[in-house]
């Protein structure tokens, strides 16, 4: 098994005529996921490398039944382009575009509330089932099937991680990219939620980063829930000045709050094994399931 | 983005919102003739893009033309070190001579984009003039928070709530109830990410004056607020910060010998985390991007190599998006223009990292390949210290 996505999804491309999103789209098809179509305002009707073309996401639900959708529309529309997803009934929903508005992102992620739809990101690579399926952006060779759950905020540092992991014959159940934004769809806390119920994953590797809260909030609901899988982190940015944003608009010190050193020793009391050599994920992760 | 205390006045006097008697001076001489116009005593406020400014010395009294004309002389072109500012000075260009306000009260207001709860927050602190996080250690009941939705705004009650709390007398009760309104609608048009106003007056004609404004936007949304563009403060940003910039390089500058250049933020962190670990420091923060091209590659390239601080560069770079041999390219090109004596481990995996080693190693330049990233690492270290 997997989380969120797997063989059966069915893959919809917001944005599809776009330069990236035909890119990527034909790296998503060579890996086998099924992409069903897209949707470009103005362009329906229209075949693009394949696969049919409709004006809005509601008009593509009804002839080709998606339950998942990939965005790649510039950021002005893109908090839209989630909404539009949301209210025709997408049940996921993956937001690759960076750069999307705050003020934005509050709007969308109220709009998601009354709505049946999970989202993840923006600014994410996406999210693979390795073997199943991929809806996103990431480099599908380092993947491989397996038992590890990932969530990231980042993108280049993930490949890092499941790359080692691979490497060491750990193969992946599920690899997301939470997104590197100050506001984004699920977290660390929903996602470990869902990979506590997935009986593939055997242990999860959390990728934090300097900012926000969603490690704390993660190491919270770790020790409350008492998780019952083995639990691995590293966070990115030791070494990050405080008040200066380091490429993701997320990944800024905030007065007191989001230094790397604070969110892991919150990690570490609530019993997560702490990385803390970027080089060694894969090694550590292999000691902490030789000692469970 | 950041702007200056001066901008962000304006911004609040345009909205209505009383701002004290002041004028802006860049030499002594101004700072001296802004006292005599606007009658002492004044406050002397150096204009840098940091808080803390005043534990830092950059905010002095006047209490005759004369002093301010010294006080002013004293702080222009002084280089600051706050608590906010990394351990980097910033140079005062210019100050704000503001007259000095009779103080009844100090109160605390602000506006935040908070992440945690995916709303903003307005929140009001019974006392001013002291730092929003020191108050919630030392005072927590001083404070009240109102969470809210851009579409819906403040809500009056909201508003009621907020206002009641700090216990205001009755014409700046209304005062406060307007401010409110006023602010959190140009917050949410303005795609502002932070707005403080610390310390907010009441002075003792019962009046309310933002004495002091911090002003922080949303890079994300520059793009539909174009008028922004002429209040950035290009003084401070180094002509390699300038340069990054206009490559679409995410370039900080830092204090290390080790040049760094990899491809994604979190990698880039996690570079400079290892080089610590392993007991070096980094020279920069420098993510170039997915949608990177040759020539940015090379100009990032000399960026780091250029700089007299860095004694060795390590590359490392897991391509996706980013071609390795693309990355190979720019270097190579931009190494030979600027005949490279500085030592350089390369680590390269991913896309094309084949096609990427072989033009790098054709090159005949003082590179160094390795695979493992520890190890890249580890001999950038040692080189920079040797």
């Amino acid at each position: 098994m997997s989380i969120l996505l797997d063989d059966r999804s069915r893959v919809l491309i917001q944005g599809i005529t776009g330069k990236q999103a035909s890119f990527h789209t034909e790296r998503m098809l060579e890996y086998g996921t099924r992409v069903v179509g897209g949707v470009t305002p103005g362009k329906g009707g229209q075949l693009h490398l394949g696969l049919p073309v409709f004006n809005t996401v509601e008009q593509a639900v009804r002839a080709e039944a998606p339950d998942t959708s990939v965005i790649f529309v510039p950021p002005l529309a893109a908090a839209e382009a989630i909404m539009e997803a949301a209210a025709a009934g997408i049940k996921l929903i993956v937001c690759i575009t960076e750069g999307i508005p705050n003020i934005d992102m509050l709007r969308a992620k109220r709009y998601l509330k009354e709505h049946n739809s999970w989202l993840i990101g923006p600014n994410t690579p996406g999210l693979i089932s390795p073997g199943k399926s991929k809806a996103g952006i990431m480099p599908a060779s380092i993947h491989r099937p397996g038992q590890m759950g990932i969530i990231s905020r980042s993108g280049t540092l993930t490949y890092e991680a499941v790359y080692q992991l691979s490497q060491l014959g750990f193969g992946q159940s599920t690899a997301i990219g939470m997104g590197g934004d100050p506001i984004v769809g699920l977290k660390f806390q929903e996602l470990l939620e869902m990979f506590k119920d997935d009986p593939e994953t055997a242990a999860v590797i959390m990728i934090g980063e300097i900012g926000g809260t969603a490690e704390e909030e993660a190491a919270d609901y770790l020790k409350q829930s008492n998780y019952p899988k083995p639990v691995a982190a590293y966070v990115a940015g030791i070494t990050a000045p405080p008040g200066k944003r380091l490429g993701h608009a997320g990944a800024i010190i905030e007065g007191s709050q989001g230094s790397a050193q604070a969110k892991l020793n919150l990690l570490a009391s609530a019993g997560v094994r702490i990385i803390d050599n970027p080089a060694r994920i894969g090694q550590t992760v292999r000691e902490l399931l030789s000692a469970n | 983005m950041l702007i200056h205390e001066y901008q962000a006045k304006d911004f609040l006097k345009q909205l209505g919102i009383t701002i004290p008697a002041g004028q802006l001076a860049e030499t002594a001489g101004e700072a001296k003739a802004a006292a005599e116009q606007l009658g002492c005593p004044v406050i002397i406020k150096s204009q840098i893009l940091s808080g803390g400014r005043g534990k830092a010395g950059g905010i002095r009294l006047a209490d005759s033309p004369e002093k301010a004309w010294l006080e002013a002389r004293n702080l222009l072109g002084k280089k600051l070190i706050t608590s906010q500012s990394a351990g980097r000075g910033l140079t005062v260009r210019k100050i704000l001579v503001e007259k000095a306000l009779q103080v009844q009260k100090e109160i605390y207001f602000s506006l935040v984009i908070d992440r945690k709860n995916e709303r903003i927050a307005a929140i009001a602190g019974r006392q001013g003039g002291i730092e929003i996080e020191e108050l919630a250690r030392s005072n927590p009941e001083a404070i009240k928070k109102e969470y809210f939705y851009p579409e819906a705004g403040l809500l009056p009650f909201q508003a009621r709530n907020l206002t009641y709390f700090l216990e205001l007398p009755e014409p700046a009760f209304k005062t406060t109830l307007d401010y409110l309104k006023k602010l959190t609608e140009f917050f949410v048009a303005k795609d502002v990410k932070l707005l403080e106003i610390n310390p907010l007056i009441l002075t003792a004609e019962d009046r309310l004056v933002a004495a002091d404004v911090k002003l922080d936007f949303d890079d994300s949304g520059r793009t539909r607020q174009p008028e922004l563009a002429s209040l950035e403060d290009w003084a401070e940003v180094s002509p390699e910060e300038k340069k990054a910039r206009s490559y679409k390089l995410n370039y900080i500058k830092m204090e290390g010998q080790i040049g760094c250049l990899v491809n994604g933020a979190g990698l880039a962190m996690a570079t400079m985390d290892i080089i610590q670990l392993f007991g070096g420091q980094p020279a920069n923060f420098l993510d170039i991007g997915g949608g990177v091209t040759e020539e940015a590659v090379g100009q990032a390239f000399e960026i780091l190599a250029g700089d007299d601080q860095v004694k060795a560069c390590l590359i490392n770079i897991f391509g996706g998006i980013v071609r390795c041999d693309l990355v190979a390219r720019g270097i190579v090109a931009s190494a030979r223009k600027m005949s490279l004596q500085k030592p350089v481990v390369i680590r390269l995996e991913g896309t094309n990292v084949a096609e990427g080693k072989k033009i790098l190693e054709e090159a005949s330049l003082p590179f160094y390949f390795v695979n493992e990233f520890e190890q890249a690492a580890r001999l950038a270290v040692s080189l920079s210290q040797s």
